[in-house]
């Protein structure tokens, strides 16, 4: 494979919240990725010192166009200078894409249920987007767990009108006026509902911190699902 | 030449000079970890050195607890390029371990709770270099910085002070431990810059 | 939950492996030697990246795999022991 690392010139950046951004980078070169892959980001600094991190890609292919999702973080050396500092027209480097697991493919036709938490609805996005270019028939749940109203990215792919598309949003510390569900961590109860349309054989995604992709897979497994057809993306 | 405060460095200066070569200073305490925490309740922990000879000397937490204890004030500098000054801990030398070991092995290979190794020479343990320490800035050790005992080796890069220790095995050859067999240096002093093996 | 230890799973070694492998790798079948559960190189456990990634089984925290880069090389070993290859990459 000897994938090298090429360079990505940043193209546009877009706030998806307060600390989040899409960047959107021009790789000369880039022939395709599947939704869900992901691609190494490295960074040099003036006297040699690197620093590599993975960020998933956000949405489908698009020519040499790639768009990463950066959630900007305290001591992030990476993502803060990812998020705020990399001038636009200024060129990193990329490695990819990478990943051959965590990925949609536009082939399959069963239903999948898509769980996110917070930035982790990156990938999630990408297959969103994939699925819909296609057409895809097949329903798609994303069960999508944020903080607050105000850290919900893509809010325009979410609210377009797709009838394979659900989209159910977990508010875990505040809900939206005349939410019906208090603030609160995803319960067995959130899952309940989408996991009873899925086929046994049918894909579960989930991305988000590790401590939210333990708890979902626990949650799942204890629902009967089967620990193969979940499929995990964990961000540390 | 002035003959004012001479040796007068400045605050600026002295730092750099206290900072080993690629190091810079954090005020922040980074956990790295190659694995799940152990949790190792004090009651059943254990500290056991083993010669080369295959004799065994235990020590029950009690019975580390009651040894002459140390406070001691290090500044710590992890390969990963970060220093932190001034970190004070409480614990016992490893002299006090090993004063009635008899051996005559030239090297150490340190291990833990969840199966960590490291190794150095016997003589970096002795002579007031290094402790297991239980307490940091007046706290127990959290299981996060290797509570409730880890090695303190502060001369040598982080990665030889072993968190969760658990025992120590004297040996007549130098062995590579955990990141010494993976691309660390066998010796890691921050001053000579010994990062990686071929350093 | 086992642990707080914050880790990833195996998905974030496709980028350091494409370095030696000639196949993409997280999709590999694995077997743990420990517990004998079975998976993919992606569901495994990812500690790191500093100083190096070790990646453990999900079931039973074996060592399947430790991984360092540092500059010409990257250092592989396979399983628990301390036998290292060291890859020349530059």
């Amino acid at each position: 494979m000897a994938l090298t690392w090429r360079p990505a010139r940043l193209l546009e950046r877009h706030a998806q919240t307060a600390t989040a951004r899409t960047l959107v980078l021009s790789v000369p070169g880039w022939a395709g990725h599947l939704p869900g892959q992901h691609v190494d980001v490295r960074l040099t600094a003036d006297d040699g010192y690197q620093a590599v991190r993975s960020y998933s890609l956000a949405a489908p292919t698009n020519g040499e166009r790639i768009e990463l999702g950066v959630q900007s973080v305290p001591d992030g050396e990476v993502s803060l200078y990812l998020a705020d500092a990399l001038p636009v027209g200024a060129d990193v480097e990329v490695r990819g894409p990478l990943g051959n697991w965590f990925v949609w493919r536009p082939a399959q036709t069963e239903p999948a249920l898509l769980v996110a938490g917070g930035s982790g609805v990156v990938p999630l996005a990408a297959m969103i987007g994939a699925h819909r270019r296609v057409r895809s028939r097949s329903p798609l749940h994303l069960l999508y767990s944020v903080r607050a109203p105000e850290d919900v990215w893509y809010r325009s792919l979410l609210t377009d009108d797709d009838p394979s598309l659900d989209v159910s949003i977990i508010h875990t510390r505040k809900a939206p006026p005349g939410s019906d569900r208090l603030p609160g961590r995803i319960t067995a109860a959130d899952l309940a509902g989408p996991a009873a349309r899925l086929k046994p054989t049918s894909p579960v995604y989930v991305c988000g911190p590790t401590a939210f992709v333990e708890v979902v897979g626990d949650l799942l497994t204890g629902m009967g699902l089967d620990p193969a057809t979940i499929r995990t993306e964990r961000f540390g | 030449m002035t003959s004012f405060s001479p040796g007068f460095q400045g605050r600026g200066r002295r730092l750099a000079d206290r900072l080993p070569p690629g190091q810079y200073p954090t005020e922040s305490f980074p956990v790295l970890s190659a694995g799940p925490t152990p949790k190792v309740p004090t009651d059943s922990w254990a500290f056991t050195v083993t010669t080369e000879l295959g004799a065994t000397h235990s020590w029950t937490w009690d019975q580390m607890m009651a040894l002459p204890q140390q406070e001691t004030v290090q500044d710590i500098h992890c390969v990963t390029r970060w220093s932190k000054f001034d970190t004070r801990w409480r614990g016992v030398p490893l002299d006090a371990f090993l004063e009635d070991v008899e051996t005559a092995a030239d090297f150490a290979v340190v291990s833990s709770y969840g199966g960590y190794t490291t190794n150095m020479p016997l003589e970096d343990l002795l002579d007031g270099k290094a402790w297991i320490v239980h307490t940091y800035d007046d706290f127990p050790l959290s299981p996060e910085h290797g509570g409730p005992a880890r090695l303190l080796v502060p001369h040598l890069y982080f990665w030889k002070s072993a968190k969760w220790v658990h025992g120590l095995r004297l040996t007549p050859e130098d062995e590579p431990g955990f990141w010494e067999s993976v691309g660390y240096h066998n010796y890691g002093d921050p001053c000579r810059e010994q990062r990686n093996w071929g350093d | 939950m086992a642990d707080t230890a914050a880790h990833r799973d195996g998905n974030c070694l496709a980028g350091p492996l494409s370095e030696i492998l000639s196949v993409e790798p997280t999709t590999a079948w694995w077997r743990c030697p420990e517990c004998g559960q079975t998976g993919t190189l992606a569901e495994l456990h990812v500690y790191g990246p500093d100083p190096g990634l070790t990646a453990r089984c999900p079931g039973c925290a074996y060592i399947a795999l430790r991984l360092v880069r540092e500059d010409q090389h990257v250092w592989l070993t396979l399983g628990s022991g301390t036998g290292a290859f060291r890859f020349t990459t530059a």
